[in-house]
Parts: C-alpha cells; sequence; structure tokens
C-alpha cells in the first residue's frame, strides 16, 4: 500500500522528516538569519567547527582515522557529509569559551564603577553535534547551571543554544561512548538530529524550536516530506546496528585497537588504587601538556584573573581554561599540592570516572575519546584504567 | 604621585630584537614612559642616565670576559634585574659554542684571532648573577613585556604561565601540528608565552620559550622517534634558541649519546 506523504504542518515533536540536501542548505540559511551557524569543516589536517554558509563546506567524502596521538583525514568516495566522527573542536569551545571577560570596572576619583556588559553575540547553532557531545552538553549543564551556582555567559549562551545533531553512522577506534552509555544514538535534549541516508537525512525534530524552524522550511518549497514508518525503523536501526558492531569490535593486525571501558564498580576501583605504581609508569609517559583536559567536552576548570592597565584605573576580570595537570592548578601557600606528574594524572583520571560520580550523579567521561587522540604521546585513559583494573593494589 | 621608577636597559651578545619588543610596544612604550623613567635605553636613545635603576632588563648572553665583569656592576645598580629573551636567559643560539671549539670559530670567522677575546662559553645572565625574574622567548613577548612592566608599577607579582604552548594551541582552537601531520612539534614541552604563533601557521613549535614547567622530553622525543623522525632532526631541535637550557640540553645530549652508540 502506498501512502501520500502527510503534509509537515501536522508533524510534531518526535516526528521524522525526509530531509534532502537542498533541505539542510535551507536549513543552514535560515538558521543564519538570526543565529551564528557553526559546522564541521576541513581545516589544517582535521574536521573542526567554523561558521558554515552552506553544505557545499561540510566534509563530505572525508574521513577521520583516529589512535592514541594520532589524527589522520583520507578521502573515501563512499563517505557522506558526517562520515568523519568528532575532531579536537567540541560545544565547550563555543558555550565555555577558553577566555572570557566577566566584568569590568573603572576607577573614577577614587571610585570603582563596575562597567554594564556589551549584550551578548547573536545566538549559536551547531551543526553536527554527536552523541557523546550531546551526553557532555547534559554534563556541562549539571556544572555551570545544575550546582547552585549558575554561570550567567553560560546561561545565556545555552539557553539560546541550537542543536542538529547527527547521529553517527560509524565510529573511530577511539570512540568509546558505547562502554559510557552516552551513545551511538543521539539523546533526546537535541533540537533536530539527523541521520544521514542514501542521498538524504532522516530528520527528527526534538524540541519546539526545532519544529518551529521545520514549520519555517516547510512554506519554501525544499522537498521537505514526512518520512514513511519503513524510513524512520531505518534510520533507528542505523544506530543500534552502529552500538551492536561497537561491543562486537576485535583488535585487528595493523589497525587501531578498539576502545571500550568497563565502567563495572569503576569509582570504587579507582579510590582503592591510589598508591597503585600503575601512577608512577603513566607519569613517564604524561606530559603534562594538558592537551587531554583542554580537549575533553567536560573538563570545566577556569582560573579568574585581574587585568589592569598601566594606570591601575581600568581593570578586566578574565576567566580562561585552567587544567589540573598544571602546577599552577593546585598551588596554595607554600606550594602546590600536586608536584608530581603522577599525582596529577590520578587526579585527572579519578575526578573523571569517580570523583564525578559523587559530585554530579554521573561520569564526567562520554567516550568521545579525544584524550586519546589528542595526547601528543597516546597516552589512553581506556588503557590505563584497565591496568589498575586487572592488576592487584599494592 | 610617587617618583617615577627608574629603568634602564642593558645588551650583552644579542640581536636586539628583545629590546626591539620594547620600543615595539608602539602605543603602550608612550604609556610605559608616563609611568616610567627611561633612564638608560641605548637602542633607543643617546642621552645616557647614571644608575641605580629601580628595574634592569638585560638583553644577551656573557661570551667575553669583559660582559661577565660589565653585568657584576649592572647587578649592583638595578633593584631589580630581569632577563629578557633566550640569550639572557638561557645562553641563545651562540651557546651552540658550548659543544664545539672556541679557537677553531675565532680562527675560521676572525681575519687576525689574536684581536679576539672571547670565553669558551656562552652562559645566562643567572650563571654570573642573581636574576629576579626571567623573560623567555626569541624574541620576548610583547604582551608578555607590557605584563611585567604593569606589575612591577602596580607593585604585584607578573603572571607569566609556566605550562606549556598547548595551552595557547588549544585556547585558539589551532589543530596541533604533531597529531593531525605528524609534525615534530617542540610545543607540549615548551612554556607558553608566545601566543602559539608558529603552530597556527602548520609550523612546530621551535621551542624558543624554552622549556616549561615540567618538561618530559624523554617522553616526546621517543614518541617522535617512534613515528619516524629521525635522532638528529631531534638533536637539532631541541639544540637551538634555549640549547643550553638544562632540559633542552639534557635531552640533545642524551640523544647524541644514543645515536653513537
Amino acid at each position: 500500500m502506498v501512502v501520500s506523504p502527510s503534509p509537515i504542518s501536522e508533524r510534531n515533536i518526535g516526528d521524522w522528516l525526509r530531509l534532502p540536501p537542498a533541505g539542510l542548505q535551507l536549513l543552514i540559511e535560515t538558521l543564519a538569519e538570526n543565529h551564528r551557524v557553526v559546522g564541521p569543516q576541513v581545516a589544517d589536517g582535521a574536521v573542526v567547527y567554523r561558521d558554515l554558509r552552506g553544505i557545499a563546506e561540510l566534509p563530505v567524502g572525508w574521513l577521520d582515522e583516529q589512535d592514541g596521538g594520532r589524527y589522520r583525514l583520507h578521502q573515501d568516495p563512499t563517505a557522506g557529509f558526517f562520515d568523519h566522527v568528532v575532531g579536537p573542536h567540541s560545544l565547550k569551545n563555543f558555550l565555555f569559551p577558553a577566555r572570557e571577560t566577566v566584568a569590568s570596572f573603572v576607577r573614577t576619583d577614587g571610585e570603582w564603577v563596575q562597567q554594564t556588559h556589551a549584550p551578548e553575540d547573536r545566538p549559536l547553532a551547531v551543526i553536527g553535534v554527536r552523541a557523546c557531545d550531546m551526553a557532555a552538553l547534559r554534563i556541562q549543564d549539571k556544572v555551570f547551571l545544575g550546582s547552585g551556582h549558575v554561570d550567567p555567559g553560560y546561561q545565556a549562551r545555552r539557553q539560546r543554544l541550537f542543536t542538529v545533531a547527527v547521529n553517527c553512522r560509524r565510529a573511530a577506534a577511539t570512540c568509546f561512548c558505547h562502554s559510557m552509555a552516552c551513545g551511538p544514538a543521539v539523546e533526546p535534549g537535541f533540537d533536530l538530529a539527523l541521520t544521514e541516508r542514501d542521498g538524504w537525512f532522516a530528520c527528527q525534530i526534538g524540541s519546539p524550536a526545532g519544529h518551529a524552524l521545520i514549520q519555517r522550511l516547510a512554506t519554501a518549497d525544499a522537498g521537505i516530506v514526512s518520512c514513511t514508518v519503513e524510513e524512520v525503523d531505518a534510520a533507528k536501526q542505523v544506530s543500534i546496528d552502529l552500538e551492536a558492531s561497537m561491543h562486537a569490535r576485535q583488535p585487528e593486525a595493523g589497525a587501531p585497537r578498539p576502545r571500550s571501558l568497563d565502567t563495572h564498580g569503576i569509582r570504587d576501583l579507582l579510590y582503592a588504587q591510589m598508591e597503585h605504581p600503575r601512577w608512577e609508569e603513566v607519569a613517564t609517559r604524561c606530559l603534562s601538556c594538558t592537551n587531554c583536559t583542554l580537549v575533553c567536552p567536560t573538563c570545566f576548570c577556569s582560573s579568574v584573573t585581574e587585568v589592569a592597565d598601566l594606570s591601575g584605573d581600568h581593570v578586566e576580570r578574565e576567566r580562561h581554561w585552567a587544567s589540573c595537570f598544571t602546577l599552577d592548578h593546585a598551588r596554595m601557600h607554600g606550594g602546590s599540592v600536586r608536584s608530581s606528574t603522577a599525582s596529577r594524572y590520578r587526579q585527572w583520571v579519578t575526578h573523571k570516572l569517580a570523583g564525578w560520580i559523587d559530585q554530579f550523579d554521573s561520569s564526567g567521561c562520554t567516550g568521545c575519546g579525544r584524550c586519546i587522540t589528542w595526547c601528543p604521546v597516546g597516552i589512553d585513559l581506556t588503557e590505563e584504567v584497565a591496568a589498575l583494573r586487572h592488576s592487584d593494589p599494592p | 604621585m610617587a617618583a617615577h621608577l627608574r629603568l634602564g636597559v642593558f645588551k650583552f651578545a644579542s640581536c636586539d630584537g628583545c629590546q626591539l619588543q620594547l620600543l615595539d610596544a608602539q602605543g603602550k612604550l608612550l604609556e610605559i614612559a608616563r609611568h616610567l623613567d627611561i633612564a638608560h635605553f641605548p637602542e633607543a636613545r643617546s642621552a645616557v642616565g647614571e644608575g641605580p635603576y629601580d628595574i634592569g632588563l638585560v638583553e644577551g648572553s656573557i661570551t667575553t670576559p669583559a660582559d661577565a665583569e660589565r653585568i657584576q656592576e649592572i647587578r649592583r645598580q638595578c633593584r631589580y634585574l630581569v632577563t629578557i629573551g633566550a640569550c639572557a636567559t638561557s645562553g641563545g643560539i651562540q651557546a651552540l659554542r658550548n659543544w664545539g671549539q672556541i679557537d677553531s670559530f675565532v680562527s675560521a670567522v676572525y681575519a687576525t684571532p689574536a684581536f679576539i677575546s672571547t670565553l669558551a662559553t656562552s652562559t645566562p645572565i643567572a650563571d654570573h648573577v642573581p636574576v629576579d625574574f626571567e623573560l623567555r622567548g626569541c624574541p620576548i613577548d610583547v604582551r608578555q613585556l607590557v605584563e611585567l612592566i604593569t606589575s612591577f608599577v602596580l607593585g604585584r607579582k607578573p603572571r607569566v604561565p609556566s605550562t606549556s604552548v598547548c595551552v595557547e594551541c588549544k585556547a585558539r582552537g589551532t589543530v596541533c601540528v604533531a597529531v593531525a601531520q605528524g609534525i615534530p612539534c617542540l610545543g607540549p614541552v615548551t612554556q607558553a608565552g608566545c601566543g602559539a604563533i608558529c603552530p597556527a601557521h602548520g609550523r612546530e613549535c621551535f621551542g624558543c620559550f624554552g622549556p616549561s614547567e615540567p618538561a618530559n622530553l624523554v617522553s616526546l622525543t621517543g614518541q617522535y622517534e617512534r613515528q619516524g623522525t629521525p635522532p638528529e632532526q631531534l638533536i637539532r631541535l631541541t639544540r637551538s634558541f634555549n640549547a643550553q637550557s638544562p632540559a633542552f640540553r639534557a635531552e640533545s645530549d642524551r640523544l647524541e649519546g644514543a645515536s653513537h652508540e
């Protein structure tokens, strides 16, 4: 039986639509009317987030190979718009920027006056957010909005954020979202979610804002129609199949080892291994360079400094990213309380995978694998935890 | 307002590039001159104000017996002595002489070697006199120089982080050239401060700000060797503007010793 597609005006949140590439183009252009639109693009040998004008800038035909300390792009004629996975950038780069002026003050006749802040930039729309990064967004929301200490800058950007999520069709060897229950299927929380099909996208509406945008597109001739039941099932099957294949992955000779992380009892496991010799061993490899923390989509540490001009009459309070791998991070009266690399690596891993559970009721890790790929010497979080798990404490 | 603090700028074996950074502070230079009396700065003005000075900026390394004497007097004249740049802080590119024979250099370069009075080594200022603060870089960074002077005028500690260049690459969104392109980069073991200029232009960090704290060079060069970088290239990389700084020197010597085995 052939059912003619319903008009989109009847569609609701949760419904699926057939979006041709021209429809995605129109979607981007429509968003750009009142958003800063960013999306994945090839630049400097990686897929990064940059300002996006249209689908021609998306990384069509590019695949990424990722391993510890290694990221390479190569062209593949079978690769679609979104068959790369995560690059070095995440939503953190935009919602929790590396440097931000949080207040400014001027001294006039001996009196300090706080300056009013310039209004926020245009709202942000991000195309191509993966399940792991949507999970990271939920974690950062807890950190910046949920602890009783709301971060106003984050809140302003977050409230107006528009996300076009993408369900992955493949995983890199460094991906382990399946272990962290953070993917590969995108969980609700998105405005729109795309699943790439053969020459079109299955687009699920996830929010009133997503619905409103689709309604606007429906009035244009963008070729957007409802998905059939079969098309919806087939789109959902993409994530189910990928998750099954990630669980079944086996190491192959000559190929990067597929990652997974056994999270069973991980909080107590790590707390019990504080004096394990593995921390000293990993410290011989660790550079303390901070890369793992800075590419991590959930690491939230920052430092605040008062930046004055030469007169001392103009002061900007500047917040910038900090990392538990620097000596200054744990420096207090008398010196740094984590002066060894072993103690800093242990701090990061035990906070991310154990202390976070006590603090925020979830792991701080989404299995995106960035800390593995972007470590210059390829230190692998999953391997370190496995080593701690499969050897007895001293 | 309190009397102006007096600044002296002094040059030893160097290219003058770090002093030029002070002149290149442009709009800031006039502001600096409003808060400091630039009493001694031969690069910029012919008038020479006698010491003592509240703050002395010292560029260059010690390479002659006369300079080894002169720095002692400058130290006596300066309340705070700050070295500016790789030469003053670690001996500079000219410290490559420390791995060679000075007599052979002198006879190869000069027509009348007898006229040359030089030391066998190029050494940092801190090897000769106590140094209160170091500004790294080849050349130093204008923003760090202005921060140093501002902190001095306002009477607080200078904010010059000892973290790696990677912090600055990640802050500006630069894709890691080591991970994404396999280029051996010293960024992970080099002190930040430049703003990560070279990786932003697709080049490796040359380590001109010297080693970060900590600097695990053995791990990093081991990774580059496993990825196919020949040891000679790694020796050249670690033996450049800060060749004489202890962490870089130890690693280039270790690599050289290992490649001779």
